[in-house]
């Protein structure tokens, strides 16, 4: 494991960033949409072409400037870092696509505003992946909440309004509230805030004092979704579908997990959490959050909102992998952000889909949509299987490592809550599948005429939910970065 | 010196109504160059001192330049520049018949600042305190509505605060024979023991406490900037609080040494809390308000304390913290209080319900007013973040968790106040979806205000990311640099 410098990851975060001027000043809606799939394309271009360095045990390292004493914005390509990116750069390819069909086929105003602040957030997301350090993630972190906010609230109501308070209120409240005070006891009790393979904090202060620390940088990223400080997420989803799609199924909730797998891995450190014991009661606050979620999820009407409670229960399956601190675990936790994204992509595609083409946004009146959207259904059935984690899918192979990792940590009791949230997610998704198709012609709500959404609508899902099964015959890509991250753990696997 | 020059301009200015922007702008171009060329001069060769009129000190009056009084009056220079071309058009506006007469104040009040910053006498020091005290009442005066009032509230409060000053530097000309700060410095450590000496400490510090609107003796501050004319609060808002904060570290660190200060006294801990008070009490004060410049004023309130907590802390990160915060503070509540203008100048009124809208109305004032906000919550990049980190390590450091929780606590509420204001601007008039679902956009004219108004505005906002992006090199390479040793 070498490091070398390298501007690739400035590159590929400023990307984004840098083409909102163009976005706002282009002449028409087609140049512009022009302009962010050539971003989208860079970035990911960018991200792909430090891949095979990344394979190779090398790590890039840029360092901006120090901002103060020991302490730099500063970007760093891991393993786990580039897992991430690929991810939230590709997504972003294909939610542009999507995001043409929706806010064309719904009129939407205001569209320019809602790309410039879509490409900034990715900045954003991508910063998250590469920071080096905790500053660099907390500039990051806020940047992303705080550029979320137009699109979170971009119809601009009541309902958006209030609505946008609570986002704002839990996870900028929870961010200063919490994770900045952890982040300045850190730094005053260590002299660094450097992520490193073993974490740093050994010997720097008792076990409660830790522990305190620890929750409050699992609290204070409210991103995460754990409960108690979950309620921003349903709240969200009076965002735009493709908003909900990427941000609240893929970049926003993941950065999330993604700063709380960085401060168990980098920060902490595995093993040092394992001689403290700190695991057990972090894996135990994400059981709770898996199994509450996932029972909410069930009595939720609103297609979307049921969507968002999904995201919140599979959210904590990767707090919860990291959090037996055992390798397996951890490889099914880093895995299971990129299938969960997948899979759950899909299914906000189709909430979209189902909404551009008919207006429908809760799950009562779906019943016989498969006949009038034949392909949307079936995409979205694959996805749901994917989040089940059922064959053919990609989700399988993470929620295996994940349960594999619970007998690795002699966890037998987190083993039953991962089976019984599996039963969960089928018993809240399949019935939406099966009222769509198998119903009588009394109760069918549509016509019996196929007319799908518009293609820009279609063909994103299509790809996604193609790729959710690719991953399950092909996970190497993703699989192989996660062993890396965790050999970099000092695990053998 | 760039006292110099603003002289030159002010009495150009006076002859030459006409052109007495140009004058008014060419001479604070001057100041500002200056200011710069004398802060890369004290960095690299040290301190320098300037004699007026010739005169050795301890008998004449000697200006003294360290480091620290370099970076603030370059500060002052930037502000006061900034803002005098940022608000031609509002002063064309508000005092049509009056421009020169605002010119010559305006200029002066920099003078004044720009002498307490640099003089290193401290009579002179209430000389030019009450030269841009005056000034500044002036400049208040001339504002709208209740501003008479307010400058009359302004001015008993100022003078209260500005005779205790006199008083302590009465009673430290008594007991030292000596004015010249340098000079009292080396002669009070063998009377430390003295109670005059330890009046004299209170009664300076009480006097800029006034000056500064350290709470509770706040009262005289809100009313004030929120009735004085745009072009003047963008100017005396930024500066004046901060020049005292400026003030009393100088006197607290340079006349007095931070043995006396710190130990000797051992009134830092009681005015830590009262800083927690300022902050805490300003934060819920600003809360209150339904007009946007009142609750900035108030905000201000609550940042006074910042400074002065951070600097009772006593130990380096904090005061690092609290004079880097003079800097940042300057910088944050210029783009704000510029921005209020320009909202002022095209809306005609600053209370809430008169921006509704205002984001598709005046999208660039807007986005600048909303990177000033994110500073003054404390977002980085911005420089915001930086000093109340710094502030918030000093605090840790001293084992101060009552300042610790109040500066989280005021970052909070910041968020809700500008957040409160962003919302107005952003949602209201509501849009109202068609059968369709599909949302239209309130329909409103964008009409932001003239290039000249917002160029200024912009560089403005856009040196709060430069100041925090480059503060690592600002406090290692200039503040500590101008501390005293043994601060650690």
């Amino acid at each position: 494991m070498h490091t070398i410098f390298s501007i690739k990851p400035l590159i590929a975060v400023l990307i984004s960033m840098l083409v909102t001027p163009v976005l706002v000043s282009s002449k028409n809606a087609n140049i512009r949409e022009g302009w962010t799939f050539t971003a989208a394309a860079l970035k990911f271009a960018v991200v792909l072409s430090m891949l095979p360095a990344v394979l190779d045990h090398t790590v890039l390292e840029c360092t901006l400037i120090e901002v103060m004493p020991g302490l730099a914005i500063k970007f760093r390509v891991d393993p786990m870092a580039m897992l991430f990116a690929l991810v939230s750069s590709f997504l972003w390819i294909v939610t542009s696509a999507y995001s043409i069909g929706y806010m064309r086929g719904l009129d939407e105003h205001s569209q320019t505003r809602y790309f410039c602040f879509f490409a900034l957030s990715l900045s954003a997301t991508i910063g998250v992946a590469f920071a080096a350090n905790l500053l660099t993630l907390y500039l990051f972190y806020e940047l992303l909440s705080f550029a979320t906010y137009p699109l979170v609230t971009h119809h601009q109501d009541k309902e958006a309004r209030s609505s946008g308070r609570k986002y704002l209120f839990y996870i900028v409240g929870s961010s200063i509230g919490l994770a900045l005070p952890a982040m300045l006891v850190t730094y005053h009790l260590t002299g660094t805030l450097e992520f490193s393979g073993q974490g740093f904090m050994a010997g720097a202060a008792s076990k409660s004092t830790l522990a305190v620390l620890l929750f409050m940088f699992v609290f204070g990223f409210a991103k995460a979704g754990i409960m108690p400080f979950h309620s921003w997420l349903p709240a969200a989803m009076v965002a735009p579908t493709p908003v909900s799609a990427l941000l609240h199924a893929v970049a926003v909730v993941k950065v999330g997990v993604f700063c709380i797998l960085r401060v168990v891995t980098g920060v902490f450190g595995v093993q040092h959490l394992n001689v403290i014991g700190l695991g057990t009661p972090l894996a135990v606050v994400a059981a709770v959050t898996v199994i509450t979620a996932s029972l909410i999820a069930l009595s939720q009407d609103g297609l979307k909102r049921r969507l968002a409670f999904s995201t919140i229960g599979q959210l904590s399956y990767i707090v919860l992998g990291a959090a037996l601190l055992s390798p397996k675990g951890l490889i099914g936790s880093m895995v299971h952000i990129a299938m969960h994204a997948f899979g759950k992509i899909t299914l906000f595609f189709c909430a979209g889909a189902i909404f551009v083409a008919t207006g429908v946004k809760n799950i009562s009146d779906m019943v016989g949509i498969g006949k009038r959207m034949p392909v949307t259904m079936t995409v979205f059935l694959i996805g749901a299987l994917s989040v089940i984690g059922l064959p053919p899918c990609g989700g399988l192979i993470s929620k295996w490592n994940l349960v594999l990792g619970t007998l690795e940590a002699d966890q037998f009791p987190l083993l039953i809550v991962l089976l019984v949230s599996s039963i969960l997610n089928a018993a809240y998704f399949l019935p939406i599948v099966y009222r769509a198709f198998f119903c009588t012609e009394e109760e069918s709500q549509f016509e019996n005429q196929v007319k799908e959404a518009p293609r820009w609508c279609l063909v994103p899902p299509v790809i996604t939910a193609c790729l959710s099964v690719v991953l399950f015959f092909y996970p190497q890509p993703f699989f192989n970065l996660a062993r890396m991250a965790v050999r970099s753990m000092g695990f053998d696997v | 010196m760039p006292l110099i020059a603003a002289f030159v301009a002010t009495i150009a200015g006076w002859v030459n109504k006409k052109y007495c922007f140009a004058v008014a702008a060419l001479g604070l171009t001057g100041a500002l160059t200056s200011s710069v060329g004398l802060l890369s001069y004290v960095l690299t060769h040290g301190p320098v001192q300037y004699r007026l009129g010739g005169w050795a000190p301890p008998f004449g009056i000697a200006y003294q330049i360290d480091p620290l009084n370099a970076l603030i009056l370059v500060v002052i220079a930037a502000v006061a520049l900034l803002n005098l071309l940022g608000t031609q058009r509002s002063v064309a506006l508000e005092f049509s018949e009056k421009i020169g007469a605002f010119y010559t104040l305006y200029l002066l009040f920099v003078v004044g600042m720009l002498g307490i910053v640099s003089t290193g006498d401290a009579f002179n020091l209430f000389v030019l305190l009450e030269i841009a005290s005056i000034t500044g009442y002036a400049l208040i005066g001339m504002g709208r509505d209740r501003a008479p009032l307010a400058t009359l509230n302004y001015i008993f409060m100022g003078t209260i605060g500005a005779s205790f000053y006199l008083l302590g530097v009465g009673y430290l000309y008594l007991i030292t024979g000596s004015l010249n700060m340098a000079d009292i410095a080396a002669i009070l450590p063998q009377i430390y023991a003295s109670k005059v000496v330890l009046f004299a400490f209170i009664f300076c510090m009480a006097g800029l406490f006034m000056k500064m609107a350290f709470f509770p003796v706040h009262g005289w501050l809100p009313n004030a900037y929120a009735y004085a004319p745009s072009a003047a609060a963008g100017l005396i808002a930024p500066l004046t609080t901060k020049v005292m904060v400026y003030a009393m570290v100088r006197i607290a660190l340079f006349v007095f040494k931070p043995e006396f200060t710190f130990e000797q006294m051992g009134i830092g801990e009681p005015l830590v809390w009262a800083a927690v008070a300022a902050i805490v009490m300003g934060s819920l004060l600003a809360l209150a308000q339904r007009q946007l410049k009142k609750m900035l004023a108030y905000v201000i309130v609550a940042e006074v304390g910042y400074m002065v907590g951070g600097f009772w802390l006593g130990n380096r990160a904090g005061i690092s913290g609290a004079v880097l915060h003079i800097v940042n503070d300057a910088a944050m509540t210029l783009v704000v209080f510029m921005a209020a203008g320009n909202l002022f100048y095209r809306l005609k009124g600053d209370s809430f319900g008169a921006l509704k809208g205002v984001f598709r109305e005046m999208p660039v004032s807007m986005a600048a007013f909303v990177v000033g906000a994110l500073s003054i919550i404390g977002v980085p990049p911005t420089c915001g973040f930086f000093s109340k980190w710094y502030l918030i390590s000093g605090a840790i450091e001293a084992g101060h968790y009552g300042f610790v929780a109040a500066l989280l606590f005021s970052s909070l509420v910041n968020a809700v106040l500008f957040f409160r204001i962003i919302e107005i601007g952003y949602f209201e008039p509501f849009t109202h979806a068609n059968h369709h679902g599909h949302h239209q956009p309130p329909v409103r004219r964008f009409r932001e205000v003239p290039m000249s108004m917002l160029v200024p505005l912009l560089v403005a906002a856009g040196s709060l990311i430069l100041l925090g992006v480059f503060s690592g090199d600002l406090v290692t390479k200039v503040i500590h640099l101008a501390l005293p040793g043994q601060i650690t």
